[in-house]
């Protein structure tokens, strides 16, 4: 990783913290509604992984913590931010939601709000990578606690099985919504988890951008060369609550603390500092640049652009004008 | 013409859409190598290849959501669930994936996937092996839900339903794979909406899908025999979503409804038409629409009970002739 990348990694991340955290206000404000679940604090996992992938040509799939993978795969900020806002503008014209980020165009093939249900998706995205021959991959991101659910151990057994070209990625933030994961969990390290399926696994520390990313290099190779799927555990902590509906009482402040002291951004930026690639005066500059953007194009964006049509209630629900369902139109 | 069984129908359909398009492709238990529990596939992996013809682990839910993950990339694949109490365990994938890929997406991505499945009573399966779950199915927005009663329609609503851009739930029988019925020698393809009018008549209705038309039309000859009695039998091939329109203009024809299910009866297909029926042309009837349904019971072992707990032909004679005193 050059000085270059580093650089423009702080900035996607410090942007990510940004989008994240102007969301919190948005959703206190009531401009957005429903559930709304925030990456802050995780940015490494999603910018290390994906910038050793290939965005917007390797498909990405993942739960609905999923506002910064859409992003990172090329999503238009404006048009996520315009689908928290419920708007006809929104990446899903305002139907989908916080937890319904898609971008098929960038090849994110979305969020989705069943701990679990991804897994198999990926697999079968993987298969028809396969099928079709291109060196593409698939690159599914979940919660540790994902790994409670069948669908983890059914695509993990078809995806070892039929040798599928996928990447999982697991962010071990610790819990499942409020539930500690030795509360729920036998196993603790997840990697360990899938070599009952002989397939090859790592677990990193998700806070450092720089061993994220050397880390899945490693995956994403061994997944593109045809050697089949490959699990990367990266261990790492959300900020906020599992949802906004979520008090956040059952963590305590040490431990707050302490990964608060591990932040994946400051990390990143004070290493770039004594090493002299920027100034604290570069950062600040940065980050106001940053807000002003959010603020200026972003929510100016997202605020004046229009609702969805009641009468388009039912648009989307089921194909139009789809020859086959009238007998092929013959 | 010729005449083929419902597993021959399947299995050609499954044949001509692979050779038609090499993203077809089928998957399931036991449907590869060993050609399927009902035949329904028997030679294609020979024919397509193991990438093509796949025998999936147990896991329901599991390669289900494979299936759908896979159909986001223009493959079609067609899924049998070896039995529909199975697919119980792949509702989450259908429903929450399959159905609502569209909608929730804004209509970017969708999943093109076939599920096909075996309901219905058979001999003696007890309660795990019985279950009739089409009307689940037909409750979800987003899933189209057809249910062929014939050969012909075996094939033609599969050949449709595989290159229909939404997903598609296919309702079998387990009674039905031996049924044998003309099926055109010229491709075709069956719509995926609507309804069939499979015997004209003046004095009611009989509203039947799936293995119930065949009692439907059992009582019509007897209702026409022995009572003087002209019934209307109405395939309702489509569940979801079902045919509004034609429902009403039968209903308008004869003035009188018995709709005919397998199923229990509650929140039941019976229950959807008899709604639809209030809806459209409440003022037409001449008596209240009747169902005739199963016994809400599991389906008991013993073959004496299995028997009193499904409905059959005379059933719906009598039901007839209470409704027209006769």
């Amino acid at each position: 990783m050059n000085v270059a990348d580093k650089k423009r990694l702080l900035r996607e991340m410090l942007f990510a913290r940004r989008f994240e955290e102007r969301c919190y206000e948005a959703y206190v404000e009531r401009k957005i509604g429903g559930f709304l679940h925030l990456y802050s604090g995780e940015e490494a996992c999603a910018h290390g992984v994906l910038d050793a992938a290939k965005p917007g040509h390797d498909y990405v799939i993942t739960s609905y913590r999923d506002h910064i993978h859409a992003i990172k795969c090329g999503a238009d900020p404006r048009k996520v931010m315009a689908e928290l806002y419920a708007k006809e503008t929104g990446s899903s014209r305002g139907r989908g939601g916080s937890m319904h980020i898609f971008d098929v165009g960038h090849r994110f093939m979305g969020g989705y709000a069943l701990v679990g249900g991804p897994f198999p998706l990926a697999a079968g995205i993987a298969k028809a990578i396969k099928m079709k021959g291109g060196d593409e991959i698939c690159i599914c991101f979940l919660g540790d606690a994902a790994n409670n659910q069948g669908t983890f151990h059914e695509s993990l057994n078809m995806a070892r099985l039929w040798e599928l070209p996928v990447l999982y990625v697991c962010e071990n933030n610790l819990y499942g919504i409020g539930t500690r994961i030795d509360r729920s969990t036998a196993v603790i390290d997840q990697y360990k988890r899938v070599s009952g399926y002989n397939i090859p696994s790592a677990q990193e520390d998700g806070q450092d951008i720089e061993k994220v990313f050397k880390a899945a290099k490693k995956a994403v190779n061994h997944v593109r060369s045809g050697k089949g799927p490959y699990f990367l555990e990266l261990m790492t902590y959300r900020y906020r609550g599992h949802s906004m509906s979520d008090s956040n009482a059952y963590r305590s402040k040490g431990e707050e603390r302490m990964w608060s002291n591990r932040d994946p951004i400051i990390m990143l930026r004070d290493r770039l500092i004594e090493a002299g690639h920027i100034s604290k005066a570069d950062y600040k500059a940065m980050d106001n640049e940053i807000l002003d953007e959010i603020e200026d194009d972003i929510i100016a964006f997202a605020e004046s652009s229009p609702q969805p049509r009641v009468d388009e209630l039912e648009k989307y629900t089921l194909a139009e004008n789809d020859p086959w369902v009238y007998g092929g139109g013959r | 013409m010729a005449e083929i069984m419902y597993w021959e129908a399947i299995r050609r359909a499954h044949d001509e859409e692979m050779a038609n398009d090499p993203l077809v492709i089928c998957m399931g238990e036991d449907i590869a190598v060993a050609g399927g529990t009902y035949k329904a596939t028997q030679g294609l992996y020979d024919k397509y290849g193991a990438e093509r013809v796949i025998d999936t682990p147990i896991s329901e839910n599991g390669y289900t959501g494979l299936g759908i993950g896979a159909s986001f990339l223009g493959v079609r694949p067609i899924i049998e669930i070896m039995s529909v109490n199975f697919a119980w365990l792949a509702m989450d994938q259908l429903f929450n994936s399959a159905a609502k890929v569209r909608y929730m997406s804004g209509g970017q991505l969708t999943a093109p996937v076939v599920v096909r499945s075996p309901g219905g009573t058979a001999h003696q399966l007890g309660a795990q092996h019985s279950a009739r779950m089409e009307k689940i199915f037909m409750g979800i927005a987003g899933l189209r839900v057809v249910t062929p009663s014939s050969p012909k329609q075996a094939y033609g609503l599969l050949k449709s339903a595989v290159r229909c851009n939404d997903p598609v739930f296919i309702n079998e029988h387990e009674l039905m794979y031996n049924m044998k019925g003309e099926v055109a020698d010229e491709e075709f393809f069956h719509p995926l909406e609507g309804s069939e009018i499979t015997r004209e008549g003046r004095d009611v209705t009989l509203f039947g899908y799936n293995i119930s038309v065949h009692w439907c039309m059992q009582a019509a000859d007897i209702l026409a025999n022995q009572f003087a009695i002209d019934a209307e039998v109405v395939d309702l091939y489509a569940l979801a979503p079902l045919d509004r329109a034609g429902i009403a203009a039968s209903v308008r024809k004869t003035h009188r409804a018995v709709i005919v299910e397998e199923a229990e009866p509650a929140v039941g297909v019976g229950a959807e038409v008899m709604a639809i029926i209030n809806e459209e042309c409440f003022f037409e009837l001449d008596a209240a629409p009747q169902r005739v349904s199963a016994v809400h019971v599991p389906i008991p072992y013993n073959h004496a009970l299995e028997k009193a707990a499904i409905p059959n032909a005379n059933d719906v004679v009598m039901a007839v002739r209470k409704m027209l005193g006769k």
